[in-house]
């Protein structure tokens, strides 16, 4: 007994039916699937939406047409299924039946005595796709993009027909660089050309004359004019070798943290054999398993963080306060300035001005944007008008007057309060009188850096996350005298630059580093105290974090870190730690703690010599347990003193500052499944539901 | 000291010629029509596209101009609306483009006036078309008449009402009865259903995919205007809209409607060397304005100067199309050339009464059907097309068949 479903407030996508006849008299049904809104918001397909495509199918199955088209509204296909129904499905049995919604209407097309045809004239994500995959031909616009399957990054597999279908049309590999792999790269999307080079499509036609072209040549098909002939899958060694390939990919990057990229292999090996029925049965428990699953749950709750609160950050005052920046200066010309100087002058395209104390820092600086801006135009990212441009707009100086028109000046120098105080006090004296003053800090007190300025009102803190041009979270800090406007001018300039911005209160190292020195102390403790390094540094591979712990300390630098925790040891002294392995890794001068030597990481003999540890072993399970519970104490900690304005800016600064992975919600849906938040703090982070299956 | 130009070269005139034309299926203009939710703009790219994609040995880059003409130049008709689409069409940006305006002889002019610069040589290839989609700009929408027009009656207010323009007309030929032009617009109706059950219409259309919110995408691939089997009593019935007890209905009157059209015009040398197709070659033409509260009256002056300027006698051609804005204005032309209401060599396919006028798309329509009729008349030399314009002009066109056997010299 299936059970059937509906969502509440369903966008419903309607399949609306149209009788077509060719100039040549062929006749076809044409299937429109339009949610009735623009492509802001595509169409997707829910219970109403699968249903209204059943009817049509049949509908156009029972007419004399010679043949059925599917195709969508202007520049959209259709991105996949309706999610939003699915945080509030408690039963498999629910989630089974939304697999078998999703087969019980694609399949039609595969399976009518008509031939059958998608017309993807644009966006085509997960069940989009697979709605093409049933289909017996497909045509494929050169303008449609993202092409995507993107199930496996949110959490479920592309279970209605895809796992099955594409193997079979694309073959083994193609098929899982769409449904595996492209989603555990950062969920990377495709356009048409590339879609088309995978297979996916019979023939492309440009984007101008899409429709009347995939008419024409539907009608050249069904004449026999065209042989539509595609290359036969390899169901030999190739498969399995895919199959196994990609395998090995997963393991490694996820340590078997992320189920459904695993059932999506598992269902591509079966369907090699599989008969359709076979493979479309597993596919709809793989789909009510992973409905069910807390990863999914987490997924979409991730998923909205992104998509939503990231575009809307709350707390932030209206926008309409903000003062516009038509000029930036940027105090400092070092590396860290002069990526803040390529990101501001890509994003805002204003003149910037970098001030520094000598000549050859400044020209270095300056010189640093016009090499980054040379090798943009060598790789044809930019032509050679916009790389003129771009380099007139940023210029060096040795004094602060050059700021005498800047509406925003960010201070990029020394992390040492004297220093930033000075600095900010020199650059006071020369701005306009509305000017916006940020400083790039990433732990001193911003309200202690403006406390000595004539107008410590128009003072930000503006946090950015190393590499400064990729990854996307700003925290913005609001010291406790900055107004309403200057604070949404940070917010206004912050999105400008690509960035999504999370409010942060005046405390220490703000929300991400704090987060994460505190993660890296216990794991120093661990190790300190007399666990193996290469223990301690696997303790959260279950997590399927993008990389360890003491490969993190590689990137950020042992100094910078060092820094960090001392800095945060001396505002919390009783959880913080500052290792003295650290330290001695500081003083040795040592890069980081792995040596790539050999072409693979292993702990490099010289800092495992360096380490003086004590004598007790922690497995690794003892240490990520420790190290989740410290992270659970502090998260609550930091909610009661207001860093954030909500628990949720937390989990999304994690994924978007620490790249954090979706699959745990960023951290505290983890926190929550695991029993950690109840066990230290008393009680869950977000409510039964929110990240999980509802009670 | 002087310097020494190099010698002007001498300057021959050059032959034009018509290599090809398409259009679109026409639409009825409104909310229910077929292009009621596709863009006028798009319209003329797919004519342009569909032209490129029929002439393949004509090289992109070898287009020296895109003209095309709309009456209201405003959002999907606007920001030099030749230029866009050349560029929306996938023509090289080194092609350039623009926009103009003689109302219902957009398009007309358009070839013309590019017609021109081949012929002195200024030219090789050249795009020409119009688009009127009305039910996006119905007719008069934006405009702003200069008071003058009233206070020192430059023209009587009929002047800016078509449909009024042509009971004037009535007034002035009252030989013209409503009678004649219901017959003339049935027979328009006749000859289209003719032409379109032999195949003479729809290899001129290029198809196009009609976007419907509420019914999903759709595919115009035949004129939506057509009333076939239109009787005298259907047109009886109807109704006088611009004068009580009048003469001109719907029936009897081109409707308003959507549609887009484009032509390849190239010197003839030129086409000799790319290998182009040549269907007709223009001999000359002719615009003259007469009184604008009859604007109907147009094509009469410009066909005289038309014949005038290149030597022709009414009696030399053999093929006329007129374009049917109204019944009463074809019948006028008609009777001052003593040429009778169902004379076959006039709008053999029909005309716009059947097929429908998108006011500047108009002229190259005519110029496809013409060139059309050259290739099954080899006995007829010389054609015209014509038509009345508004604010009181007409605009001629003669042109040569180049399949002539020269037995005949009608």
């Amino acid at each position: 007994m299936t059970a059937t479903v509906s969502f509440a407030n369903e966008v419903v996508t309607k399949a609306l039916l149209r009788q077509i006849s060719l100039a040549t008299g062929e006749k076809i049904a044409l299937i429109t699937l339009d949610n009735g809104f623009d492509h802001t918001k595509p169409s997707s397909f829910g219970p109403g939406g699968l249903a209204s495509l059943a009817a049509a199918i049949d509908e156009a199955a029972a007419s004399d047409a010679d043949a059925i088209a599917v195709t969508g509204k202007p520049f959209v296909f259709v991105v996949g299924a309706d999610l939003t129904g699915i945080p509030s499905i408690t039963e498999w049995d629910a989630g089974y039946a939304i697999g078998k919604m999703g087969h019980d209407a694609f399949r039609r097309l595969g399976e009518v005595d008509k031939p059958t045809f998608a017309f993807v004239n644009g966006a085509a994500m997960g069940g989009g796709v697979e709605v093409a995959a049933h289909c017996r031909y497909r045509t494929l616009s050169l303008g449609a993009a993202p092409i995507a399957l993107p199930e496996c990054f949110l959490g479920l597999v592309p279970g209605w027909g895809g796992t099955f279908l594409l193997p079979n049309l694309i073959g083994a590999e193609n098929a899982l660089k769409l449904i595996v792999e492209n989603p555990a790269n950062q969920n990377r999307m495709i356009n048409g050309g590339v879609a088309a080079k995978l297979g996916l499509a019979d023939v492309v036609f440009a984007p101008a004359n899409f429709l009347e072209d995939s008419l024409a040549w539907a009608g050249k098909v069904l004449r026999g004019e065209i042989k539509v002939e595609r290359p036969e899958p390899d169901r030999g060694e190739a498969w399995d070798a895919a199959v196994a390939k990609t395998r090995k990919m997963v393991a490694a990057k996820f340590h078997g943290a992320a189920p459904s990229f695993v059932r999506a292999l598992d269902l591509v090996a079966a369907a090699k054999t599989a008969t359709r029925d076979e493979g479309f049965a597993a596919e709809d428990k793989a789909l009510a398993d992973l409905i069910m699953s807390k990863e999914l749950r987490a997924g979409l709750y991730s998923f909205n963080l992104a998509q939503r609160r990231a575009k809307r950050p709350v707390g932030a005052p209206d926008k309409s306060l903000a003062k516009p920046v038509t000029k930036v200066g940027i105090v400092g010309a070092g590396l860290m300035a002069s990526q803040l100087a390529l990101l501001f002058i890509r994003r805002l395209q204003v003149p910037v001005v970098m001030t520094d104390i000598d000549q050859p820092r400044v020209d270095k600086g300056v010189g640093y944007v016009h090499s980054e801006i040379d090798g943009l135009l060598a790789k044809k990212r930019i032509n050679n008008d916009k790389a003129n441009q771009l380099k007139a707009l940023v210029s060096g100086s040795l004094t602060k007057k050059a700021f005498a028109d800047a509406d925003f000046v960010i201070e990029a120098v020394f992390e040492d309060m004297k220093v930033k105080q000075q600095v900010l006090a020199e650059v006071e004296a020369e701005v306009p009188p509305g000017a916006v003053l940020a400083t790039n800090t990433s732990s001193l007190s911003v309200s202690e850096m403006a406390s000595g300025l004539q107008h410590p009102e128009r003072v930000i803190g503006f946090h950015f996350f190393n590499p400064v041009a990729v990854m996307p979270l700003l925290e913005v800090i609001k010291a406790e005298r900055t107004d309403d406007a200057s604070l949404a001018t940070g917010f206004t300039v912050g999105k400008a630059l690509g960035k999504s911005c999370v409010l942060s209160a005046d405390r220490p190292a703000f929300i991400v580093n704090r987060l994460l020195v505190r993660f890296m102390s216990e794991i120093w403790r661990s190790i300190d105290e007399g666990t193996p390094a290469e223990v301690a540094d696997s303790a959260f591979d279950p997590l399927g974090l993008p990389m360890s712990p003491l490969m993190l300390l590689g990137l950020v630098g042992p100094a910078i870190a060092l820094h960090t925790s001392e800095t945060l040891y001396e505002a919390f002294p009783d959880r913080f730690y500052v290792s003295p392995n650290l330290k001695r890794l500081v003083e040795a001068g040592k890069p980081a703690v792995y040596t790539f030597a050999s072409g693979k990481p292993q702990i490099d003999p010289e800092v495992a010599a360096l380490f003086q540890q004590g004598n007790t072993v922690l497995t690794a399970d003892e240490t990520r347990q420790r190290a989740l519970e410290g992270m659970a104490q502090e998260i609550r900690l930091m909610l009661d003193e207001g860093v954030v304005a909500e628990v949720m800016d937390i989990d999304l600064s994690m994924i978007m500052g620490a790249g954090w992975p979706f699959h745990i919600g960023g951290i505290t849906p983890y926190l929550d499944n695991t029993g950690v938040s109840e066990k230290v703090t008393g009680a869950r982070f977000l409510p039964r539901g929110v990240a999980s299956v509802p009670a | 000291m002087s310097t020494t130009a190099p010698p002007r070269t001498a300057r021959t005139l050059r032959d034009v010629v018509f290599v090809d034309g398409v259009r679109t299926p026409f639409g009825k203009a409104g909310k229910k029509g077929i292009f009621a939710e596709t863009r006028a703009d798009d319209l003329v790219i797919k004519v342009v596209r569909d032209l490129l994609r029929r002439n393949p040995q004509l090289p992109p880059e070898r287009i020296d101009e895109c003209a095309i003409a709309a009456t209201t130049q405003t959002g999907d008709q606007g920001l030099t609306i030749g230029r866009t689409v050349a560029l929306l069409s996938g023509l090289p940006n080194t092609v350039p483009g623009f926009a103009l305006d003689r109302m219902c002889a957009g398009a007309m002019t358009a070839v013309t006036t590019t017609g021109s610069g081949i012929g002195a040589g200024m030219y090789d290839v050249v795009i020409a078309g119009g688009v009127e989609h009305m039910g996006h700009h119905p007719m008069g929408a934006g405009v702003d008449p200069n008071p003058r027009f009233v206070s020192e009656k430059v023209v009587d207010t009929s002047a800016l009402n078509m449909g009024m323009t042509a009971e004037n007309l009535h007034d002035r030929y009252p030989e013209i009865t409503k009678e004649r032009t219901d017959a003339y617009g049935a027979a328009s109706q006749r000859k289209y259903a003719e032409a379109l059950a032999s195949g003479r219409i729809s290899p001129w259309l290029v198809p196009i995919a009609t976007r419907g919110s509420e019914q999903g995408w759709g595919l115009a691939v035949a004129d939506e205007p057509p009333r076939p089997g239109t009787t005298m009593d259907d047109l009886a019935a109807l109704k006088t809209p611009f004068r009580a007890h009048g003469r001109v209905t719907a029936g009897n009157a081109a409707g308003l409607n959507d549609g887009a059209t484009g032509c390849i015009l190239a010197a003839e040398e030129v086409a000799t060397e790319l290998g182009l197709p040549v269907r007709m070659r223009l001999v000359g033409f002719g615009f003259a304005g007469v009184e604008p509260e009859v604007m109907g009256y147009g094509p009469v002056p410009s066909t005289e100067k038309a014949l005038e300027r290149t030597g022709l006698s009414i009696d030399d051609i053999g093929l006329f199309e007129l374009n049917e804005a109204f019944a009463v204005q074809v019948l006028a032309f008609l009777d001052h050339f003593g040429i009778k209401d169902d004379d076959p060599r006039v709008n053999p396919y029909g005309g716009a009464i059947a097929i429908g006028h998108p006011l500047a798309s108009s002229g190259v329509r005519l110029m496809i059907q013409l060139a059309q009729e050259f290739e099954e008349h080899p006995e007829v030399r010389y054609g015209l097309t014509a038509m009345c314009i508004g604010i009181g002009m007409g605009g001629t066109v003669i042109w040569e068949n180049p399949h002539w056997n020269g037995e005949q010299t009608k």
